[in-house]
């Protein structure tokens, strides 16, 4: 009984993942803006790091857009470097 | 002549009348160099993230410039020499943005990002990280 639920749920689950789409890409995306704190804390750690783009699913060129963004932001303080 | 947006931050004791003076004598700088100011946007006393120069708060002040690149050196150089301002950041852009910017506008723009994908710790709707948890950084 156990084992029939436990093989329900895996084939409910298999193990292809669903493709990421690059939230900056594509009609009515953000637009990327150092000023923007509330948009780029969404990408960054709770330590305060640049979340990698594997983990966000950011296109390369639009990561590297942001990476600058957030460097930007923390420059004139309103970003935190490192959260302790 | 370049676009440019600059920001800058004055010291906390200064008041916000000495940094609408600051804002004029930058003004007078850029026109007397040929350029001139599209928009002054105050930003008003904001908490830093972390200390700057022993403050943990500073006057926000966003300019949108257009002008001759010299007119804007001159204009940093005196920043420079200014010790009321802690900090200053000159960005060159393509187009200079209408109206208020990201900073400005946080709190209605909340409202229709509500359905999209959160950060670390809000809703993974959009993104497949189902049964993992996340890692940590």
């Amino acid at each position: 009984m156990a084992i029939k639920d436990l093989t329900t749920t895996q084939a409910r689950r298999p193990f292809q993942r669903r493709r990421k789409t690059c939230p900056f890409s594509g009609p009515n995306a953000p637009k990327i803006d150092y000023k923007d704190v509330r948009l780029l804390s969404r990408y960054v750690s709770e330590r305060g790091k640049i979340v990698p783009s594997r983990i966000t699913a950011v296109s390369a060129l639009k990561q590297r857009e942001l990476a600058r963004a957030i460097k930007r932001a923390r420059f004139i303080g309103i970003m935190p470097y490192a959260v302790q | 002549m370049a676009l440019y947006e600059h920001i800058f931050l004055a010291r906390q004791d200064v008041s916000p009348q000495q940094v609408e003076e600051m804002v004029a004598n930058m003004t007078g700088v850029l026109t007397a160099g040929g350029g001139k100011i599209t928009k002054n946007e105050y930003w008003g006393l904001k908490s830093l993230s972390y200390r700057i120069k022993k403050n943990r708060k500073a006057h926000y002040s966003l300019l949108n410039i257009d002008a001759p690149a010299a007119a804007v050196a001159e204009m940093e150089r005196q920043m420079r020499i200014n010790e009321d301002i802690l900090r200053f950041m000159t960005v060159r852009v393509d187009e200079l943005e209408e109206g208020p910017s990201a900073m400005m506008q946080k709190r209605d723009r909340d409202d229709d990002r509500g359905d999209r994908p959160g950060g670390p710790r809000g809703d993974r709707g959009g993104f497949d990280r189902g049964d993992r948890r996340p890692r940590r950084f």
